[in-house]
């Protein structure tokens, strides 16, 4: 994939085969004639003068700068300056609640983090969670009240508001129309039918563009009821992923991929014996290459019309009717269902939220017959109150507008301009509607139709409460004043319901005060359900569920049409449906199959593209139902023939400075009669072409031993065997190094820092990635900054596919690389002004304000792992600043940076042991002890599925133990870099009834370097 | 042709380059001298302050604990700067109408904090805690001097890397006894080093670790 125009491959890929062994006996020669008593270090001291003297004539003597503290006037209560405070709150996204802890530096929230007794993190989080946080220091967000487009005051909004509401009282509100996005806020729903209540000819719409209308209509057809569905994938064995993304979209993705790690984590327990390790397997259909599908021991792609008939193969052969030998796929179905029907009660079936209600129908009927039903998959009640499918609901509200039904539309949140399906052309049926008002955090396409925009609030700035994917309820608590005029949807809500001073925090006392289990005792209540972040016994009741429809006596899908293509509608995996357009963070995080930034793509198989004489980079026309889109194609492996994937969110008019005109609109193609699929689709190549900006150009493994994989049988096999034989004694260790060893004395004293990455169950989510850039202060750079191979991040997540070119049959697989803090560091040895040095604990050091900026490190570096600041990339916009970490450096221009284990912590760890021991007292090691086994990297912490693992190699550490699996590896060994961060191989659990594309790589080389990992 | 230089000008020849290289060296040592001078380091420069806040005063004289008002200092890598309303919990009582006191007062009525000229600043791109150092056993007087003989505040160190080091390297001579690290007026015993270093080894402090850059710098 090297046809995306002006690529700069240089800065990354692994080009460590050359690099070992050339000139050394030169280099060994010419080492004798330096001066042995003169090291480096003395030779800076001896220049030191110079410099000294250098730097007083460029300043002319200036003395220090003088500065001004300004303490407080009355302290706030609890706050201690330089100590972070941290606060529970929960994140909506979608309707639906995270519950997160976020970490507050004398008011100004810095970062977010999981929080670990809210059911839908456990203490994880995901990519959207982790760049909430830029979202909140927007300088694009709405500042102040708006009529037609006039700054105006929020008391001008409630006079007015007041005075029309007064106007409609007495027709019962006849015209009035609510739409908002999903709702689960006990609160919000309460103000909503409050106010329906006081105007009963109101109506209220809800639509979201990524909508769970198809899993609701799908429980109802084989239940009878809409139930909502709660996987337990940590009991599965055997799971069925029916174009299902769990592992990157829904309400509770961060909880199913720490539940599916728990099912596929192998950690061999004594190394002498590895008893028989087990893990779940995963097949999964699918239309278009996710996460979900490269964690798959066994995927099939087919186009996204095809699911239902895998589906309903899949049915019938569970209850005994194997398919058509005739099928293409009987063979895999035949043998999948054989799986799944010997895992009885611990099967599982899953459907993605795009495929229509009769797979979700034959899902659940699957859950039926496999006696899943109560063991990996529980119903309960809905979550979300609404009855109605969101585009019915929205399809009836546009039809109101275009009758002349309406004349006062009221927008909660939601940008149904941009999000609406084309057909429904909302934006010419809004313009028809006399007064048009708006709530969203910042001025986008809908509120440029309306005439008063209210600013909302960032949720970190307001009172309000959510639900999860369980139902779990959670208060969303503000951890910073509005920094701008903006107000709370229960603010604005009360506006409407007159009384236009409310207090949110005071609206939600009343709802939970009414819900509380003992009224006189409600101050405990609240403030445990403050601190904890959750609200106790809230988690929706559980349902008993019947099957009492058979989703295969439904009419089966219209074979697709001869010509055309099929066209598939996603979420970004960055900026979701379009509201995140505008966070750099989400922009510039690659995608994580594609690895592409800034923009979206039309994704077409190789062997498509080939027959329409198309390159990645090309932009095509696609036409649909008279519909038509411009947009760049990218060739990717495993995305099926004859169908092409867009992600939705991109396109934007007015997102602002960053995420304007960035992309194409995918909604332009859209329509409410193929909301995720389309058919007949047209594509006509356009002769133009697109740069896209990929941070990893090239994904093919080519035989290099940078990844592995091995079926499981291997591990307790041969992999063990060959362990076990390096153990007793076969194994060389050799001394490879130009230079002397470092003295043992001068290492790994207190601590030995070290990490290990679990390969089998990083999902690629890249939550790691946007934790990094929140926790470091690590800066965006831009398209054309990235097209240059500039990006910052410290640690990306780089995609392999099998073989000398990306194949579509195995991967990708998912390798998380960052500074590998190599114990014989390449790019220590060539700093002229040890700007990058290693600590006494194994880390390798980056010293800012010491490096002038020579590159040497990264050139030297075989792992591409260290970024500079080739400008200034920093963004000292006074909002932006105050959602940097004061505890690491903000970087400028011509500085080296990269990962440092987060260094930062570290040494507040460090500092907190050695306080706790000067203290002292009773167990005060024990304490210490515990301080540091606490301790966390950013990614780490981020990390859903645990895959990151990182602590103390001296001590009875987690990552000492897996550090000596016997499936662990290091990456690049033969350069003799003895790396810090080692990997646990990729595993797979292939069905032996089944073909596998998965093979574990050979890797004749493998026992000789083994050493590093010690 | 007669020569053009005489014999003697080698001797001058060789006057001269001796005398550039100790122009040239005399030069660096000036530089390296106005470096580390008080000129540029304001070490030992008295501030003005908003108001004529007395150490010697309140410390020698009223027996006030550091603490009081720095009170985050052994729990916060910062000191903490006293609020007005620290100040006015005696100041609201006694010196009531004191001209020195109007700005604490000023503070106090309008809510604006009042802003002080800061005495000890670490340089950029270093991270100092005081937590760590107060606990381990550095008495305040090792950095900022005899505080309570100061009726202004000036700065004691250089708070140059060198001065950081020089103890980092060491610890031993400066740590003193938990209890003895906010008393002014202790005075180490003779063998204060050695029992420095053995507090030093007993929490495990490593003069390598914490000479490593990433200590500080980061």
């Amino acid at each position: 994939m090297r046809e995306n125009g002006g690529v700069n491959d240089n800065s990354r890929g692994q080009h460590g085969g050359e690099i070992a062994g050339r000139g050394l006996g030169h280099l060994r020669d010419l080492a004798h004639l330096a001066p042995d008593d003169l090291s480096r270090r003395d030779f800076i001291r001896l220049m030191a003068a110079p410099l000294a003297l250098a730097g007083v004539g460029a300043m002319a003597g200036c003395p220090s700068p003088r500065e001004e503290i300004i303490p407080y006037v009355v302290p706030p209560e609890l706050v201690v300056p330089g100590k972070p405070l941290f606060f529970a709150t929960t994140m909506p996204l979608a309707g639906y609640g995270i519950g997160l802890l976020a970490e507050s530096h004398m008011g100004r929230p810095t970062k977010v983090e999981g929080n670990p007794d809210h059911p839908a993190s456990l203490g994880a989080s995901d990519v959207l969670t982790q760049a909430s946080i830029l979202s909140l220091y927007d300088p694009d967000r709405a500042r102040t009240v708006t009529h037609r487009g006039q700054i105006s005051t929020w008391s001008a909004f409630t006079t007015f508001i007041t005075g029309e509401l007064a106007a409609r009282r007495e027709s019962g509100g006849r015209g009035i129309r609510l739409l908002t996005g999903a709702v689960t806020s006990p609160t919000l729903l309460a103000q909503i039918r409050a106010f329906l209540e006081q105007y009963p000819g109101a109506s209220w719409h809800h639509y979201e563009p990524i909508c769970l209308d198809a899993e609701r209509a799908g429980t109802r057809a084989v239940f009878g009821r809409i139930v909502n569905p709660v996987y337990r994938f940590d009991r599965a064995r055997r799971i069925l992923s029916l174009d299902a993304d769990f592992l990157l979209f829904g309400p509770g993705v961060v909880r199913y991929n720490r539940d599916f790690a728990a099912g596929r984590r192998v950690h061999l327990q004594g190394a002498d014996a590895p008893p028989a390790a087990s893990m779940h397997r995963l097949y999964a259909v699918e239309s278009t290459p996710s996460i979900t599908g490269a964690m798959a021991d066994h995927r099939l792609a087919i186009p996204a019309g095809d699911v239902e008939r895998i589906a309903r193969l899949t049915l019938a052969a569970v209850r005994g009717n194997p398919p058509p030998p005739d099928d293409p796929h009987a063979q895999w179905v035949a043998a999948m269902a054989d799986d799944l029907l010997q895992h009885r009660g611990s099967a599982l079936a899953v459907a993605g939220p795009w495929q229509p209600p009769a797979v979700h129908a034959i899902a659940h009927a699957l859950n039926a017959e496999l006696g899943a039903i109560g063991q990996t998959v529980v119903y309960t009640e809905p979550i979300e109150a609404a009855e109605e499918g969101d585009l019915a609901s929205l399809t009836r509200l546009v039809n109101d507008m275009r009758a002349g039904a309406v004349d006062m539309l009221i927008i909660l949140d939601a940008n149904p301009v941009y999000t609406a399906p084309a057909d429904l052309d909302f934006s010419a049926a809004m313009d028809v509607v006399p007064l048009r008002i708006h709530l969203s955090e910042s001025y986008d396409e809908t509120s440029f139709r309306s005439h008063w925009h209210i600013p909302l609030c960032h949720y970190l700035e307001m009172w309000s409460d959510a639900r999860a994917f369980d139902g779990t309820a959670s208060i969303v608590q503000p951890l910073i004043h509005p920094l701008y005029q903006s107000r709370s949807p229960h603010e604005f809500m009360a506006a409407l319901l007159g009384q236009p001073e409310a207090d949110a925090r005071e609206l939600l006392r009343r709802t939970w005060r009414d819900r509380a289990p003992d009224p006189q005792q409600f101050e405990p209540f609240w403030r445990s359900a403050l601190e904890r972040g959750t609200i106790p016994d809230t988690a929706a009741p559980e349902v008993q569920v019947s099957v009492t429809g058979d989703p295969l006596a439904a009419q089966p899908p219209h074979p697709a049409p001869a010509d055309g293509l099929e066209l598939t509608f996603r979420p970004d995996a960055g900026v979701f449906d379009g509201r995140f357009a505008n966070n750099g963070w989400l922009q510039e995080l690659p995608k994580p199959i594609t690895k592409l930034t800034w923009d979206n793509v039309a994704l077409i198989s190789p062997a498509t593209a080939a027959s329409l004489g198309l390159t990645s980079g090309d932009v095509v026309t696609i036409r649909h139902a008279g519909r038509q889109a411009d947009a760049p194609v990218w060739v990717q492996p495993g995305q099926p023939d004859n169908s092409i994937s867009v992600q939705l969110g991109y396109g934007r008019e007015r997102a602002g400075r960053v995420g304007a005109g960035v992309g194409f609109n995918a909604y332009a193609l859209r329509t409410s009669g193929a909301m995720w699929t389309a058919r007949g689709v047209e594509v006509v190549p356009t002769g133009r072409r697109h740069a896209l900006a990929c941070t990893q150009p090239n994904q093919a493994l080519g035989g290099r031993d940078i990844f592995r994989v091995y079926s499981l049988a291997q591990l307790t096999g041969e992999v063990a065997e060959e362990d076990a034989r390096k153990r007793a004694g076969h194994g060389r260790t050799v001394h490879l190094s130009l230079y002397p060893p470092m003295p043992g004395s001068q290492i790994n004293r207190g601590h030995a820092w070290g990490m290990v990455v679990d390969l089998n169950v990083c999902t690629g989510c890249s939550a790691c990635v946007a934790a990094c850039q929140a926790e470091n202060n690590i800066s965006i750079v831009g398209k054309d900054q990235v097209l240059a191979g500039r990006e910052m991040h410290w640690i990306r997540i780089d995609t392999y596919y099998k073989g000398d070119r990306p194949a579509a049959d195995a991967g990708p697989y998912f390798e998380p690389m960052l500074c590998q803090h190599c114990q014989n560091a390449p790019c220590e040895y060539v700093c002229p002004v040890l700007a990058t040095t290693h600590s006494s604990e194994g880390v390798n050091e980056m010293t800012y304000n010491r490096c002038i900026g020579t590159r040497y490190c990264a050139n030297n570096c075989p792992y591409k792992v260290r970024r500079f600041n080739f400008l200034q990339y920093a963004d000292h916009t006074p909002v932006r600043r105050l959602g940097y970490n004061p505890d690491v450096t903000v970087r400028t221009r011509g500085v080296m940076e990269k990962c440092t284990f987060c260094i930062q912590r570290i040494n507040e760890a460090r500092r907190e042991e050695k306080t706790i021991l000067a203290r002292g007292g009773q167990d005060a090691r024990a304490r210490a002890d515990a301080v540091i086994d606490a301790l966390q990297t950013a990614c780490q912490q981020a990390c859903p599925t645990g895959a990151i693992i990182f602590g103390d190699l001296q001590r009875p550490s987690p990552v000492a133990a897996l550090r000596d699996q016997p499936h662990g590896f290091a990456i690049l060994t033969g350069l003799n870099t003895q790396p810090r961060v080692t990997y646990l191989a990729r595993l797979v659990n292939p069905n032996p009834a089944l073909p596998t594309p998965h093979r574990a790589l050979d890797h004749p080389e493998r026992a000789f370097h083994e050493e590093a990992k010690g | 042709m007669a020569q053009l230089f005489p014999a003697s000008a080698d001797h001058l020849a060789r006057a001269l380059i001796g005398a550039a290289v100790l122009a040239v060296a005399s030069l660096f040592m000036i530089g390296g001298a106005i470096t580390r001078s008080p000129y540029v380091t304001l070490q030992d420069v008295p501030l003005d302050q908003p108001v004529q806040f007395s150490h010697e005063h309140h410390v020698a004289g009223l027996g006030i604990d550091c603490r009081y008002c720095h009170t985050s200092v052994a729990d916060s890598r910062n000191a903490g700067m006293p609020s007005t309303k620290t100040c006015m919990t005696c100041h609201s009582q006694i010196w009531t109408s004191a001209a020195i006191l109007e700005p604490v007062r000023e503070s106090w009525r309008t809510g604006v904090p009042i802003a002080w000229q800061r005495v000890n600043n670490v340089p950029d791109f270093t991270h100092f805690s005081h937590e760590i150092h107060v606990n381990t056993g550095v008495s305040c007087a090792t950095c900022h001097g005899r505080v309570n003989e100061m009726p202004l505040m000036w700065k004691a160190a250089s708070l140059q890397m060198q001065w950081c080091l020089s103890c980092h390297w060491d610890p031993g001579p400066n740590l003193v006894p938990p209890e003895e690290v906010f008393n002014m007026d202790y005075r180490p015993p003779p063998e204060q080093a050695a029992a420095g270093r053995e507090r030093a080894a007993s929490l495990g402090i490593d003069p390598y670790q914490i000479t490593r850059c990433s200590t500080c710098h980061y």
